[in-house]
């Protein structure tokens, strides 16, 4: 099979690579390019471990094909954090406990940035609905969801 | 309990790996590569109960990009005459549970592996290798496993004397139960089923594997056991445990689920024959099929009552699903089932049952809510019959400090009844329903465990800490044992690093289960640290001139003992360090313990339903775990468990199920078929920690992992019978399990 020749950007940084046309993003993401943070749960758009933003939108990088990272800005687990600075996000999970075995983690952090960069005020359940498609066998979520709220109204204290 | 002079123990630190779980970092075992690595890939049975006549892996050999192929003739055989234990496991079944030996056992079971360029090549081998199948009859459900006509899964299996698919039982007995029944006012007796259910961690099972041309072979995979899968690797490829060097990456759940190998001998033996490092990984199907989920079960529950509410006589009867080879939780059933109580008469007694299905591995306290879930819901109806409220039968009747336990032991000071009296002053339990809505409670038991725990602590030049351990970090331990090596040491926890040992540097250690890694660790984490301050007071001593028995260790640093010990400024942890060459040399001690004085843990759930009467969903509105857990070390890591273990429940209860077509073939191998609770599906859930300490732990811990889900199951099949008035008796209370009972009794009205 042919590589095709994909020219992206990935967590702000310009990015070529090759792909097969079938090859999914999580696979170039993972086996290419050395990011592994998102990870492969279930392969099926299920579980939410392997999301990404494409153009800001959230996505299951198992569900996209690398070809259509053509000209597209895509953001990692990687390139949450500000050099050493965590994202409040990142930094509320680490205080309040909102991760335990932590596979769930970059997807659920990736999925809740997706939500407050459009809904700066969520209530608890929109939280939960947003984050339905991330699963996570640990925690009994309660405290992803506590982590999530307190995260938002700090961040609207600080703006 | 807290004690107020405790620093560190009792304190939401931020575990120590943390900031790496956050960024994307950590590295699980599918994260992990090497240079010439390939790609490993399974084939595996399409049918549920075959003979396997020939394998023909010549074509596939044939293929571009394959390196190696291999099959059960490649695996050491443990003949199925002579048992050989491993821990929990016995070899001659996890040498055919790894790959089919003489008979596939389920649909899914392993019968070939491939090694090649790429996982695509190797998927595309697969299909080539010609595999002569008999296919045979299946018994996939309990009563079809047990039936005369049954298909016998093992010519090698009898039981009274017949072929038969019961592959053991186990039995508890105490006092005289006719006698018992005979004293009851109401006794009364219901059957149950529950349905296998899957650990469902979010990470599949990863490995791997290099082996060098001169055996000396490394490992990388994801497990609760480093040395488990060390010794497992070994008696499989019949390598020697010294040559392999197994190291835990971080793992992504587990929960009993891996505590056995299921990819690790098989990349170890395509490496070796390949000469290339193997990488595996199990897709989610595949984890579905050919991993194991716990079983599923019938039970039959009698309980005998006067009318004042004491338990005269308790019996329950319990068949376990093994799956294709033997190894159903039945103890866990038979011993948990009555554990929380003081009953004078008890009996219960468990099969093993073997079935055409994957074999089962453990599942958070296994067995443990299969034998609470009749129980629970028995004294339940029991409550309701003689008119007394459910938490109070279960006080009247709670065991405590000297009960004797229908299961053996006699119970020390423990904290079961405070969980019942908590949870009956909870403002939870006396919040007022709305339509449609019910309340249940029911009450959980697990052993916990003890076993052989290693660490090492070794003082850094600078005066910081590292602190080695060999169990893997599933929920959060490293903050635990920093806590508690902080507390110790007087100093602050981030000057502690908290690491897992691979096999080859930190001493033997058991699994990562059983509820036992803190409790365990912990105790040899606080031999060690406690060698390490004796050495700093030596240090001390040895620079003021004085004995070592006049120095004592206060708040990171060595102080004069008193008056008569002499004047000198005192000695911080890092002055020591720095000056430890001149002293002495290296600070550090490792202790390696076989621990014993775990103790069981207790726990009260309290769970609200509102039932939607068009549809029949049942959607928990609000939930409340009450727990003994010893000591708390990092409460925000215990509630995490609490927490965790009743969403499971939660899901065992409502939803999940494994289905089956006719042909024996799962029927719903994915996150989307097979429903595990969503952050939708749930309320927040509260937790209330009763903190009984554990008299023969230095912290007084207990284990906390898997007493959460023990109660789970019947808290919500109570909350659902009060809401809708009906008794069900068989998990999953799913929609259409609901509907159709709230339909029977409309068309009865």
């Amino acid at each position: 099979m042919a590589k095709l020749h994909i020219s992206t950007t990935i967590n702000g940084e310009p990015e070529e690579f090759l792909c097969t046309p079938d090859e999914t993003m999580l696979d170039v993401l993972r086996n290419q390019l050395d990011l592994t943070g998102a990870k492969e749960g279930c392969g099926s758009g299920d579980c939410g471990a392997c999301s990404i933003t494409l153009d800001g939108t959230l996505v299951c990088s198992c569900l996209m094909l690398a070809a259509e990272a053509e000209g597209k800005a895509i953001t990692t687990i990687e390139g949450m954090a500000e050099g050493e600075t965590l994202h409040p996000l990142q930094q509320k999970f680490l205080e309040e406990a909102a991760l335990q075995c932590g596979i769930c983690t970059p997807g659920m952090l990736i999925a809740a940035k997706a939500l407050l960069d459009e809904n700066p005020d969520p209530t608890e359940t929109e939280v939960r609905f947003w984050l339905a498609g991330n699963l996570c066998r640990c925690t009994g979520y309660d405290k992803i969801i506590r982590a999530v709220l307190d995260t938002a109204a700090d961040m609207r204290g600080a703006s | 309990m807290s004690d107020s002079n405790n620093k560190w123990i009792g304190e939401n630190t931020i575990r120590p790996d943390g900031a790496d779980k956050v960024t994307g970092r950590a590295a699980f075992a599918a994260d992990t590569s090497m240079p010439g690595m390939i790609w490993g890939k399974v084939l595996r049975s399409p049918h549920a109960h075959a003979v396997i006549k020939s394998i023909d892996t010549s074509k596939a050999e044939a293929l571009p990009g394959v390196k190696a192929v291999m099959t059960a003739a490649d695996i050491v055989d443990f003949p199925v005459d002579t048992p050989v234990a491993l821990g929990i496991q016995d070899m001659r079944w996890m040498c055919r549970n790894v790959m089919a030996r003489e008979k596939a056992l389920f649909h899914g079971h392993p019968v070939a592996a491939v090694a090649a360029m790429t996982e695509a090549i190797a998927a595309e081998a697969c299909k080539l290798i010609e595999v002569d199948y008999d296919v045979l009859p299946h018994a996939i459900e309990i009563d079809d496993a047990l039936a005369d006509d049954a298909p016998i899964l093992h010519d090698w299996m009898e039981f009274d004397g017949k072929p038969s698919n019961i592959a053991g039982t186990i039995e508890h007995s105490k006092g005289d139960v006719e006698a018992g029944f005979a004293e009851a006012d109401v006794v009364i007796e219901r059957d149950f089923t529950t349905r296998p259910v899957h650990q469902g961690y979010i990470e599949p099972h990863a490995c791997l594997v290099s082996v060098a041309s001169d055996n000396k072979t490394t490992i990388w995979s994801s497990s609760q056991g480093q040395f488990m899968v060390r010794a497992m690797v070994g008696l499989l490829t019949g390598l020697t445990q010294s040559d392999i060097r197994a190291i835990p990456a971080e793992i992504g759940g587990g929960f009993g689920g891996k505590t056995i190998v299921y990819l690790e001998p098989l990349a170890t033996i395509l490496s070796k024959k390949s000469g290339r490092p193997v990488k595996m990984t199990m897709t989610r199907e595949e984890v579905m099929r050919a991993s194991g989920p716990t079983s599923g079960s019938k039970s039959t529950i009698k309980i005998g009552v006067k009318k004042d509410g004491t338990i005269t006589a308790a019996e329950g009867l319990y068949w376990l699903q093994a799956g294709g080879l033997p190894g159903a939780p039945v103890r866990g059933a038979v011993g948990c089932a009555l554990a929380p109580y003081d009953i004078p008469n008890g009996h219960t007694l468990g099969y093993d049952v073997v079935c055409n299905r994957s074999k089962v591995a453990a599942y958070r306290a296994p067995g443990a809510p299969i034998g609470a879930f009749g129980v629970e819901c028995v004294l339940d109806e029991l409550a309701e019959e003689i008119g007394m409220d459910p938490l109070d039968l279960r006080l009247k009747n709670a065991a405590k400090e000297g009960t004797e336990a229908v299961h053996g032991p006699v119970y020390p000071v423990m904290g079961y009844v405070e969980s019942l009296t908590s949870a009956k002053a909870h403002e939870h339990y006396n919040a007022p329903l709305g339509p449609n809505q019910g309340r249940g409670v029911a009450s959980g038991f697990w052993f916990n465990a003890g076993g052989e725990s290693s660490a090492q602590v070794n003082i850094t030049e600078d005066g910081n800490v590292v602190v080695t351990t060999g169990h893997p970090d599933i929920g959060g331990s490293r903050a635990g044992i920093a806590n508690i090596c902080a507390e110790l040491l007087g100093i602050d926890y981030k000057r502690i690093s908290v690491l897992i040992g691979d096999t080859a540097t930190i001493g033997f250690s058991n699994l990562t289960g059983g509820s036992r890694v803190l409790f365990a660790s912990s105790m040899v984490v606080t031999e060690s640290t406690r060698t390490v301050i004796r050495t700093l007071c030596e240090l001390a001593a040895k620079i003021w001139d004085i004995d070592p028995d006049a120095v004592t260790w206060e708040d990171g640093e060595a102080r004069p003992a008193g008056a008569n010990a002499g004047k000198f400024d005192p000695l911080t942890l890092a002055e020591l360090a720095a000056r430890a060459n001149e002293t002495g040399g290296p600070i550090g001690a490792g202790a390696q313990v076989n621990t014993t004085g775990a103790e069981g843990g207790f726990g009260t759930h309290i769970c609200d339903v509102e039932v939607d009467p068009e549809l029949g969903i049942a959607r928990v509105i609000r939930y409340t775990v009450l727990m003994d857990v010893g000591r708390a070390v990092h409460p925000a890591y215990v509630e995490g468990q609490m927490q965790g273990g009743a969403a499971q429940a939660i899901g065992w209860a409502l939803n999940e199920e494994y289905l089956y077509d006719k042909d024996g073939k799962v029927d719903n191998p994915g996150f989307l078929d097979y429903r595990m609770p969503v952050a939708s599906d749930l309320p927040m859930i509260d937790t209330h920690i009763i903190e009984v300490p554990n008299p023969k732990h230095p912290q007084g811990v207990r284990g906390v992992g898997e007493v959460p889900l023990v109660p789970g199951l019947a808290a919500v099949r109570n909350a659902v019978h009060n809401a809708t008035g009906i008794r069900f008796n068989d998990l999953p209370l799913s929609p259409p399990r609901i509907l159709a009972a709230l339909d029977v009794r409309e068309a009865a009205e």
